[in-house]
């Protein structure tokens, strides 16, 4: 079996707001093999930007952790972040072994500071190293994601660069202290299309270089089928699928993983309607009863009221969460649309 | 072939920043929208697509160029008819649900302000059967009307924006990203309640968005837009089955496809073209509908 370098066991976050209390995190397991892109989907308000801030200690005042072990492995031991102080975690793992690129490279970088003093600002903290180092240091991040000019660029404030360069930039600090792991958060929402795949094509030339494992997280499941190596589809909070790439495009077992993948338009056909999940996702300021997808689901049964289904297993890598694989639940037809679409992406990438 | 219901010819918007300085937002765009079709305006930010929506609609004084909308002209000074006729008859949804409606006000006045100003109704009962039956159409309920923005998600308060521009019954109503701001499931649901609205009332759409997946989904015609310049425009089946010009090509390049065997493989097609080999360039005639800007 290849080793987690990053491991969520049963993770469980409640945040407390003036309304009540949000359970938003109701039990999550994600493992993140060494070297691997594993990405986290799900709809705004499932609970996938929370679980990678607990992992860096990133979570808002008012979160409160139930339970759970988020386990970090770099091959020297394994260490429970949720059991370090935060002052520790800063020390330790932020920056250093995980580094965080956000969605919107307009407000993640100082306007203030110039690009260079932003690129060094990481390794002062973390490393022992002189300003001339630092600066070389730098000058060699610069030329890693593509900016000609580096020289020139260091001395430049955010708003002389455009959103894609700026982007860049947020890539090579992520990048100024060498980190393990690299987490992307919804890191090509903001950009425009052209620009998006020369970003994701830059973070995938330099995880091969330099051995890093990423997680992506992203609602857009087509830069999922680009970048990923496994998936993890959540829902209000929860799992509720995971598996290869292969095994979420190919064969989906979960309804809401069947609806996410037909609510998109398909290029290669001329479908006169979007198949669309009905509803809205659930409100976690009550805690849902059964299921928390049954209201949306249309092949909801009894049982989907009364209690939230377990992990199915399918495969040694594919699980789901759904009632439908119990072995006493009945045989459900795949909408004819996605069975016609699944074919067709099947066969498209020689797949039988 | 008969009159099309808005035609824009030459259109130039020019922004003067400073006494040196002018952004050339669009540079001699032209397309005609015909009565009941979605064209579809795609391009990447900076490209002058919310420009043009907003010249229009007339946010903007149009620098240079025509604009005909329902046979009259409307790129100049309007007088009193044109204008009420513009106001009544053209209509925008924005991309922002939870910026572009007034937090201060009910669903209701909101949804009734245009009803208001127009004096469409004569009586309360009567616009509140109007405002009733509008939110009925785009999946709402009567009873939603005297409550406040904040009490509806994302999706919801699209409907409501959509709502506020069919409630004047609008030959075209302009949609600027409306649905980028939303979760793809949510998408759906909005994309095909425009679809079902077009086939009820027969509207016009211009939908200006940077997904081309979804444009290619709702949209009948299609018009490429590339620093201020329309490169290449055609039907749908066109502009994605047999795409001419460079940048088209390279945007649909990059396009993410949903398949993780395909999409592994797939090249991105590189274009840095710029404007300035746009400004000594003419739209040439691939078919009766295809165009595309060569230099």
């Amino acid at each position: 079996m290849e080793k987690n370098i990053l491991s969520i066991k049963n993770l469980d976050i409640t945040f407390r707001t003036n309304a009540g209390n949000i359970h938003a995190i109701r039990g999550v397991d994600i493992n993140l093999p060494r070297g691997k892109t594993v990405a986290l989907v799900g709809e705004s308000g499932s609970g996938k930007s929370v679980t990678m801030k607990a992992a860096t200690g990133l979570l808002d005042s008012n979160a409160i952790i139930n339970g759970g072990q988020i386990f970090f492995d770099d091959g020297n031991g394994r260490v429970d972040l949720l059991m370090l102080d935060k002052k520790e975690l800063r020390r330790r793992i932020n920056g250093r072994q995980i580094a965080m690129v956000f969605q919107d490279p307009m407000t993640s970088l100082d306007p203030t500071m110039t690009i260079g003093d932003q690129i060094t600002e990481g390794m002062f903290l973390h490393q022992k190293i002189s300003s001339a180092d630092a600066r070389t240091k730098a000058l060699e991040l610069l030329n890693l994601v593509g900016i000609i000019d580096a020289e020139k660029r260091l001395e430049n404030y955010p708003h002389q660069l455009s959103g894609g360069m700026r982007q860049r930039i947020v890539i090579a600090i992520a990048l100024s202290c060498e980190p393990k792991i690299l987490i992307c958060d919804e890191p090509t929402t903001a950009l425009d299309v052209t620009i998006q795949a020369r970003i994701l094509d830059l973070i995938r030339d330099i995880q091969a270089r330099m051995g890093l494992s990423v997680i992506y997280i992203t609602h857009d499941l087509g830069v999922v089928a680009k970048v990923a190596d496994y998936v993890n589809v959540m829902y209000a909070g929860k799992i509720i699928e995971r598996g290869t790439v292969d095994e979420i495009f190919y064969d989906p077992r979960h309804p809401y993983t069947w609806g996410l993948l037909s609510a998109m338009p398909d290029l290669e056909t001329d479908d006169d309607r979007l198949y669309s999940i009905p509803g809205s996702p659930p409100n976690l300021l009550h805690e849902p009863k059964g299921d928390a997808f049954s209201a949306r689901n249309r092949f909801a049964m009894k049982i989907d009221e009364k209690a939230a289904p377990p992990m199915f297993k399918i495969t040694e890598t594919h699980y789901a969460a759904t009632w439908l694989l119990h072995p006493d639940a009945p045989k459900v037809e795949l909408p004819k649309e996605l069975r016609a679409r699944l074919e067709r992406s099947r066969k498209a990438a020689n797949i039988s | 072939m008969s009159e099309p219901l808005l035609s824009v010819t030459n259109l130039v918007q020019h922004f003067k920043v400073s006494r040196s300085y002018t952004v050339k937002a669009v540079n001699g765009v032209s397309f005609s929208i015909n009565a009941g079709e979605t064209y579809g305006l795609v391009g990447e930010s900076g490209s002058g697509k919310t420009t043009i929506g907003r010249s229009i609609i007339r946010l903007y004084d149009p620098t240079g160029g025509e604009i005909i909308f329902n046979g009259k002209s409307i790129a100049g000074a309007l007088d009193g008819d044109t204008r009420r006729m513009l106001r009544k008859d053209m209509q925008m949804i924005f991309q922002d649900p939870m910026s572009s409606l007034n937090p201060r006000k009910k669903i209701a006045d909101i949804i009734g302000e245009g009803l208001d100003i127009h004096q469409l109704y004569s009586d309360v009962n009567e616009r509140n059967k109007i405002i009733g039956d509008i939110l009925q159409k785009v999946g709402l309920s009567a009873a939603h009307a005297e409550r406040y923005p904040q009490q509806f998600s994302g999706g919801q308060r699209q409907r409501i924006g959509i709502a506020r521009a069919l409630v004047m019954n609008p030959k075209l109503i302009i949609a600027d990203e409306c649905i980028s701001a939303l979760d793809v499931s949510i998408q759906a649901q909005v994309v095909n309640l425009m679809k079902d609205i077009q086939d009820e009332t027969g509207c016009a759409y211009l939908f200006i968005a940077h997904d081309l997946s979804m444009v290619k989904y709702i949209s009948d015609r299609i018009g490429v837009l590339h620093k201020g310049y329309l490169v290449e425009t055609g039907t749908t089946d066109e502009i994605f089955n047999d795409p001419r010009h460079p940048y088209t090509q390279s945007l649909l390049s990059a396009v993410p496809i949903a398949n993780p065997h395909v999409e592994k493989n797939r090249r991105l097609i590189a274009y840095d073209g710029g404007a300035a080999n746009y400004e000594s360039a003419t739209l040439r005639a691939i078919s009766d509908t295809h165009f595309v800007l060569e230099s």
